[in-house]
C-alpha cells in the first residue's frame, strides 16, 4: 500500500525536475544568446584601463559613468568631441516626423486596402510593399542626385522625407492586418445610422485599431532611428547626420575608440528599451493578426 | 485579395446573394479608399519609384560624377555597355554568387535556428517575460552596431573571440578572423543570424502557442511520438505564420549591408564582396554612378523576386487558412 502511494508522487517529482531543467537550459541559451550585447552595455560603463588590455579583464571590477562624461564633455580636460547633441537632435527629429507622417499616411492606405475593393487592388498593395524590398544603396545613389538638384542633401527634412516613404510600406502591411480583425458588421451598422466612410473610419474603425498603430509606430521610429545606408549617403555634416552616421566619428585609420562608440550606443538603445518594456506582449499581435483570418 | 473580401463573411444567412451585394455595397464608393490610398502611393513615388527610374536611366550611361556634362549622355548603340562591362567583371560575378551564398545561408539557418529555439522557449513553464525580453535584446540593436560590435569581437588583435579561445588553449596564436578565407563570410553570416532570429523566434513562438491544443492531445491519443506531432501538426500548422516571419525577414534583408560594409567593407581582396558594397564602391569611391547604377539594378531585381515569390505564398496561404 505505502509503494503505492508513493509511485505517483515519484513520477510527479521526477516531471517537476524535467520541468525544472528545461526552464534553466532556455534561459542559459538565452543568456549566452543576449551575452553579445550586454557585453557592450557593460563596456560603456567599465574605466577605461579595463578595455582592450592583455590579458583581458573579463569581469568588470568597477563601474563608472565617465564615459558618457567624456561623451557629453562633462569630464574637464578630456572630450571625445563628437557632437553628440546634434546628433541626438537630427535622429530625434528625423525619426519622430517620418515616424507621425508615415503613420498616417499608412494607416489610412492599411484601412482603404482591408476594407475596400477597387480596381487594381492587388497590383497597388504589391506596388507598395516592393518599394521595402529595393535595396538601400540602389536607392540611396539616385535619391543623392535628385535631393541634391533640390538641396535636400543634408538636411534633417530630407532625410525625414527618405523614412517616411521607407516606413510607409510596412505600416500599410501591419494596419491591414489591424483592420481586419475589425469586423466589418461594425462599419456597416455605422452606415446604416447614416455615418459617412469617412466618420466611420474616423469615430469607429481608427479608435479599435489604436493598439496597432502604436505598434507600427514603434516599429517606424526604430527603422528610422537605426537607418543608416540612406544616411550615410546623403548626410555629410553634424547639420543632418544621425547616430548611426556619427557612430563611425569613433574610428581613425586604424584604432577604434571603443568605450567612446559603446557608450554612445547605449545612448541609442535607450529608445527601443522603453519601447520594448511598452510593448513586449502586444509586439507579436500586430505582426501575426491576419495569420488566421484572412 | 478580392476573393478573400467576399469569401470570409461571417453572417452570410442568404448565401451568394449576401455576399454579391456585399462586394458591391463596397465597390460603389470607389472615391473613398483611393483617396485613402493616394497620400501614400504619391509620396512613394516621388520618392522611391522616380529616383529608380532615374537609376535605370542612368544604367544606361557611362555617368561619371566627376565629369558629369560629359558622360551623362545616352545614346542606343552604347546602352548596354554597363550591363556588358559587368557580364564580363570577375569581381561582379563574385559579389553576386556571394550574395546569394550569403542570402540562402543565412535565410535558411536564421529560420531554422529561430524554429528550434521557438519550441524550446514554447515548452517553457515560468518567466516567459523574462525570456521574452532575454530573447529581444539584439533587436535593441541597430544594424551598424550589431556590425561594428562583431567587428570588435572577431578583431584579430583585442577581439573577444581570439582572447576567449587563446584563455582556453583551443588555439595558440590570434587568428585574423574578418581577414581568412571562409571566415570572413563565417563572421558576418554569424552576426547577421544573430541579428535575425530575435524577430523570427517571437512570431514563430506566438505562432506555436495560438495553435489549438485538442489537436495534439487526439494524436497523442493515436501514440504519436514527439516528432511526428512537430513533422505533421506543428508544421503545417505554422505556415501562415512561417510565411509572415520569412517577409518580415525578406523587407529587412538588405539591412545587412550596414554588416558588411562595417565588418569588412567587401574585403580584403573583394574576399566578402557583395552587391551592395560593390556597387556602393563604385558609386562614392570611383564616381562611376553609371556601373554602379546598373549593379543596383541586378540587386534591385534579385531582392524583387524574392519578395514578390514569398508573398504569392502569403497571399495562397491567407485564402486557404
Amino acid at each position: 500500500m505505502t509503494e503505492a502511494m508513493l509511485k505517483p508522487r515519484r513520477r510527479w517529482n521526477r516531471r517537476k525536475t524535467q520541468k525544472w531543467l528545461i526552464d534553466i537550459a532556455v534561459v542559459i541559451v538565452l543568456l549566452i544568446f543576449a551575452l553579445p550585447a550586454i557585453w557592450i552595455v557593460f563596456t560603456a560603463f567599465r574605466p577605461g584601463n579595463e578595455i582592450n588590455v592583455t590579458p583581458p579583464v573579463w569581469i568588470p571590477k568597477k563601474l563608472t559613468l565617465d564615459a558618457f562624461g567624456a561623451l557629453f564633455g562633462l569630464n574637464p580636460g578630456y572630450s571625445s568631441g563628437v557632437p553628440v547633441m546634434e546628433y541626438l537632435r537630427n535622429s530625434s527629429f528625423t525619426a519622430l516626423l517620418s515616424t507621425s507622417v508615415a503613420l498616417a499616411v499608412g494607416t489610412m492606405a492599411g484601412y482603404a486596402f482591408s476594407r475596400f475593393d477597387f480596381r487594381l487592388h492587388l497590383t497597388v498593395f504589391l506596388g507598395i510593399m516592393l518599394s521595402r524590398a529595393v535595396p538601400g544603396v540602389a536607392l540611396g545613389l539616385p535619391l543623392f542626385l535628385v535631393m541634391r538638384r533640390y538641396g535636400l542633401v543634408d538636411t534633417t527634412v530630407g532625410l525625414a522625407l527618405v523614412y517616411t516613404a521607407v516606413n510607409i510600406p510596412f505600416t500599410v502591411w501591419l494596419m491591414d492586418g489591424f483592420f481586419r480583425q475589425i469586423p466589418k458588421e461594425l462599419d456597416e451598422s455605422a452606415y446604416i445610422d447614416g455615418c459617412g466612410y469617412w466618420t466611420a473610419f474616423w469615430r469607429i474603425d481608427l479608435p479599435l485599431a489604436l493598439p496597432g498603430v502604436a505598434a507600427a509606430g514603434i516599429f517606424a521610429f526604430l527603422a528610422a532611428w537605426n537607418e543608416y545606408q540612406i544616411a550615410s549617403l546623403i548626410t555629410k555634416t553634424p547639420k543632418s547626420k544621425t547616430f548611426p552616421v556619427g557612430l563611425y566619428d569613433f574610428t581613425s585609420q586604424f584604432t577604434v575608440d571603443w568605450r567612446g562608440m559603446t557608450a554612445m550606443s547605449v545612448l541609442m538603445i535607450v529608445p527601443a528599451i522603453i519601447f520594448v518594456i511598452l510593448i513586449q506582449r502586444r509586439l507579436t499581435e500586430g505582426l501575426t493578426f491576419g495569420a488566421l483570418k484572412g | 485579395m478580392t476573393d478573400i473580401q467576399t469569401t470570409e463573411t461571417p453572417i452570410a444567412p442568404a448565401g451568394q446573394t449576401a455576399k454579391r451585394t456585399r462586394g458591391e455595397f463596397y465597390r460603389r464608393q470607389s472615391r473613398f479608399p483611393l483617396m485613402l490610398i493616394a497620400p501614400a502611393v504619391i509620396i512613394i513615388l516621388v520618392v522611391v519609384a522616380y529616383p529608380m527610374i532615374y537609376s535605370l536611366y542612368l544604367s544606361f550611361t557611362p555617368y561619371n560624377l566627376l565629369r558629369p556634362e560629359k558622360t551623362l549622355v545616352f545614346s542606343v548603340d552604347t546602352m548596354f555597355r554597363n550591363y556588358g562591362k559587368l557580364l564580363g567583371d570577375r569581381i561582379f560575378w563574385r559579389s553576386v554568387g556571394n550574395t546569394v551564398i550569403f542570402l540562402a545561408v543565412t535565410v535558411n539557418l536564421s529560420y531554422f535556428i529561430a524554429l528550434g529555439l521557438s519550441q524550446l522557449m514554447a515548452l517553457v513553464s515560468r518567466g516567459q517575460g523574462i525570456m521574452r525580453t532575454l530573447l529581444m535584446i539584439p533587436m535593441m540593436f541597430a544594424p551598424v552596431l550589431v556590425g561594428f560590435q562583431f567587428a570588435w569581437f572577431f578583431n584579430a588583435t583585442v577581439g573577444l573571440v581570439n582572447n576567449a579561445l587563446i584563455a582556453l588553449h583551443v588555439i595558440q596564436s590570434p587568428k585574423p578572423w574578418l581577414i581568412d578565407v571562409p571566415s570572413g563570410m563565417i563572421s558576418i553570416m554569424i552576426a547577421t543570424i544573430w541579428m535575425n532570429i530575435p524577430m523570427l523566434t517571437i512570431i514563430l513562438l506566438a505562432g506555436t502557442l495560438s495553435l489549438p491544443r485538442e489537436v495534439f492531445e487526439a494524436a497523442e491519443m493515436d501514440g504519436a511520438h514527439a516528432w511526428q506531432k512537430f513533422r505533421h501538426i506543428t508544421m503545417p500548422l505554422l505556415r501562415p505564420f512561417t510565411l509572415i516571419a520569412l517577409t518580415v525577414l525578406s523587407l529587412d534583408i538588405a539591412r545587412a549591408y550596414d554588416i558588411v560594409r562595417i565588418m569588412t567593407g567587401g574585403g580584403p581582396a573583394h574576399r566578402t564582396e557583395m552587391i551592395w558594397t560593390y556597387a556602393g564602391r563604385l558609386a562614392t569611391r570611383d564616381s562611376q554612378y553609371g556601373l554602379a547604377s546598373a549593379m543596383s539594378m541586378v540587386g534591385v531585381v534579385l531582392g524583387v523576386v524574392f519578395t514578390l515569390y514569398l508573398f504569392r505564398q502569403l497571399i495562397k496561404s491567407r485564402v486557404v487558412y
